[in-house]
């Protein structure tokens, strides 16, 4: 729990030396309290003061970073219970679990390397691998890790396997990616952390139920590991949902330190659609990592995009990119509309368009990822710049008519436009989306 | 330090909010807890999906869905049966898409005509839903309730720009109404308060603070549904308490993502798997974000959130 500045006050030498810059120390413990100073700035606090700082001012859930190198997926620094309070920090990892005695094991890592897809602007993957060791056999599963390293340069490494002398050889195959493993239980914490500690890597607690998993936590980080990834046992979507929530609320609101880290979820089921269904339960309910059993391209897609939708920032409007989007198979003689690059206006505009059946063009403007209205209020949905913008499209010379179709929510920019647009001729659409299948009916 | 369940307890409840008739009746809503939270509260009525069907062919529908359909969509009454008696549907969400000015414009009196005839042919609770079209509604939802009267439908959607009729005849026929906003929730709370201050009783009603797509503003429905949930339990605001629905099947088959084919688009993987996921993810999203009552089209989206709920409860 944060400590308020007085609170951090009553832990300073209260000697006012200006030492730290501050004219005060209490000046000094408001801001300690507000993040905006660091506690090592005073040279004459007590060793038990910073502690109790150090303690206090920690993220409630764990940060830190599975695998190595600029893909590796971060985890954990979540703040809030629901994504319209702030954004969720920390996009769920996907990771594909391989049996180490799989046939097809380097196809699929093979797979998950080549997952990458870009929606809306952003780089999209299959972040990780977990080899389970089905084999039993040391020598198996760290040939099959090696496998998996070798085919996936990039893939964070999960090493499913509890038994720790055939972990602790898989290990030390692949140190040198940092590899998750799965992970301590209460039988094997003690070895297992040893390996995780000796190696720098971060491990996976896995206990039936949160009571049984806070006291393995605390074993673990009491035998130098910190790093640590909560699996609760959960299996149902039920104990998904419930385990994730009492989680993460634990850790918010009840500052319980035995759970503030990030949760690894296994969503695997027989059936493929379901399995996503299940995963798009754990993505949305607060998990950082899902295990899947297979990643063909139509589930990743589903899965990237929800998983986008619920990481999205709810302060700041999605946007689309500035250009001209064409719906249905437009031909020269197809009606030209345009509006702002706010996503929820091109997704609406967008979506009526689809439903008149008219084969339609519509220019997308860049208004900052404002609607139209407080585009135009903002000058940034203006005559003189959707003159430029279509002028710089050059969409005009592949159209018969060169006619463009305003939002009547902003008539007032036609004649202006016409001015500016010499040869064009500008036409006042509908004020409202859901009156723009009948208007273009009615233009055919 | 001991692990203690972090709970949470609401003063508000959901509207328990039931429609159909005799044995096949459904109740939704009751909550006192957020979705799926059992361990905090009453959560009595799992969600239930309904199968939309249409009063015309569905030309628009994309293939993986249209084709499921074709041998029953161009009668109505067949298309219903079929989804009572093999799909083993528990509701049936008729749209009347043809009376659209701009999709046939069918009257009143004919649409009045094809849902005495479903309505005939089926058990199992029935929902009314207009094209969409503000005006048009105002006329055919009128003569819809009144022509369903005695069946405990569910009426919709009223719009801000045409509730006032489309009440008074649910009002009239005592069927249940959908109100219907655009993804704002304070318009969501102003439609239930002007529709409450004609006298319609409030656990009548269902709230839809409208539908988008995954991929297609889906966050901003998610979180509507979460701050509509979270003001009717924790703040205890009556007007946020209706059950609420998610009209997901006509707002997801017409994104390219169900649509593209594979040839076309390689990198997105099978057009048909594709296509379900999309209406299963959209689906499962919103009922964890507050949703009773979802309208779908595909069969094994269908069941696969109806298993997903199955797991949830």
């Amino acid at each position: 729990m944060a400590l308020t500045g007085v609170q951090v006050f009553k832990l300073l030498p209260k000697t006012n030396c200006k030492k730290c810059g501050f004219p005060t120390c209490l000046a000094f413990a408001m801001k300690l309290a507000q993040g905006g100073a660091d506690i090592s700035a005073c040279p004459d606090v007590s060793e038990e003061a910073k502690t109790t700082l150090g303690e206090a001012s920690a993220p409630p859930i764990r940060s830190f970073a599975i695998g190595t190198g600029d893909k590796a997926p971060k985890m954990g620094a979540e703040t809030v219970m629901f994504r319209h309070e702030k954004k969720f920090v920390n996009p769920c990892a996907i990771a594909i679990n391989i049996k180490d005695n799989d046939d097809s094991l380097a196809a699929k890592a093979e797979e998950v390397a080549n997952s990458e897809i870009d929606r809306v602007g952003q780089i999209l993957r299959v972040e990780a691998i977990s080899i389970e060791c089905a084999s039993g056999d040391s020598a198996t599963y760290e040939a099959a890790v090696k496998l998996a390293a070798e085919k996936a340069p990039e893939a964070a490494l999960i090493l499913n396997c509890k038994d720790a002398a055939v972990v602790e050889a898989a290990v030390k195959a692949v140190a040198d990616r940092k590899p998750l493993i799965n992970g301590a239980t209460d039988e094997n914490a003690e070895a297992m952390a040893a390996i995780a500690k000796a190696n720098s890597c971060p491990i996976i607690a896995c206990a039936d139920g949160l009571e049984a998993l806070s006291a393995l936590t605390e074993k673990i980080k009491g035998l130098g590991v910190e790093d640590i990834v909560l699996d609760s046992g959960a299996k149902s979507a039920k104990e998904i949902i419930v385990n994730n929530t009492q989680i993460r609320r634990a850790a918010l609101k009840k500052s319980f330190k035995p759970l503030g880290y990030p949760v690894i979820n296994n969503v695997i089921r027989d059936n493929a659609i379901l399995e996503a269904s299940i995963a798009s339960v754990a993505i949305a309910k607060y998990a950082s990592i899902i295990v899947v059993s297979s990643v063909e391209k139509w589930k990743t897609l589903a899965l990237f995009t929800q998983r986008q939708n619920i990481y999205t920032d709810p302060q700041v409007p999605m946007q689309v990119e500035q250009k001209i989007y064409e719906i249905g198979e437009p031909t020269a003689d197809s009606p030209l509309m345009i509006t702002t690059n706010f996503s929820l206006t091109y997704f609406i505009v967008a979506g009526e368009i689809e439903n008149s059946k008219v084969p339609s063009r519509l220019a997308v403007m860049d208004s900052e990822g404002l609607s139209v209205l407080t585009a135009w209020a903002a000058g940034k949905f203006t005559a003189a710049k959707i003159a430029v913008f279509i002028q710089e499209s050059g969409i005009g010379d592949t159209l018969t008519n060169k006619e463009l179709i305003l939002p009547g929510q902003v008539a007032i920019l036609s004649g202006a436009l016409e001015d500016k647009l010499g040869d064009w001729k500008i036409t006042v659409g509908p004020r409202e989306a859901n009156a723009i299948p009948t208007y273009l009916k009615g233009r055919e | 330090m001991s692990f203690v369940v972090p709970k949470e307890s609401f003063n508000g409840k959901v509207a328990s909010v039931d429609f159909g008739k005799d044995d096949k009746a459904l109740t939704i809503g009751g909550d006192s807890a957020l979705p799926f939270l059992s361990f905090e509260g009453e959560l009595p009525n799992k969600p239930v999906v309904a199968y939309e069907i249409q009063d015309c062919p569905p030309d628009d529908w994309p293939d993986t869905v249209r084709e499921v359909y074709k041998d029953v969509s161009g009668d109505p009454v067949t298309w219903a049966k079929y989804c009572q008696d093999e799909q083993g549907a528990k509701a049936i969400a008729l749209r009347l898409v043809s009376t659209h000015p701009d999709r046939g414009d069918k009257s009143a009196e004919e649409a009045s005509q094809t849902i005495k005839d479903v309505l005939a042919a089926i058990s199992v609770p029935l929902i009314i839903l207009g094209s969409n079209h503000i005006e048009k509604d105002s006329t055919v939802l009128v003569a819809a309730a009144e022509a369903a009267s005695g069946n405990n439908c569910v009426i919709g959607k009223a719009q801000e720009g045409n509730y006032k009729t489309i009440v008074a005849a649910a009002l009239a026929h005592n069927h249940k109404l959908i109100a219907m906003s655009e993804l704002d929730i304070n318009l969501a709370k102003q439609l239930n308060i002007l529709i409450t201050q004609m006298g319609f009783d409030k656990n009548k009603l269902i709230t839809d603070p409208m539908c988008s797509a995954l991929g297609y503003g889906l966050e901003y429905t998610y979180s509507v549904m979460e701050r509509i949930r979270l003001a009717g339990l924790a703040q205890n605001d009556p007007t946020m308490q209706p059950p609420i629905l998610g009209d997901v099947g006509m707002y997801v088959w017409k994104v390219k993502e169900t649509v593209a084919s594979e040839a076309d688009v390689p990198e997105w993987g099978s057009l048909e798997e594709r296509g379900i996921a999309w209406e299963t993810l959209t689906a499962t999203s919103l009922i964890l974000s507050g949703a009773n009552l979802l309208i779908m089209r595909h069969p094994s989206a269908i069941e696969n959130v109806g298993k997903t709920i199955d797991e949830l409860v």
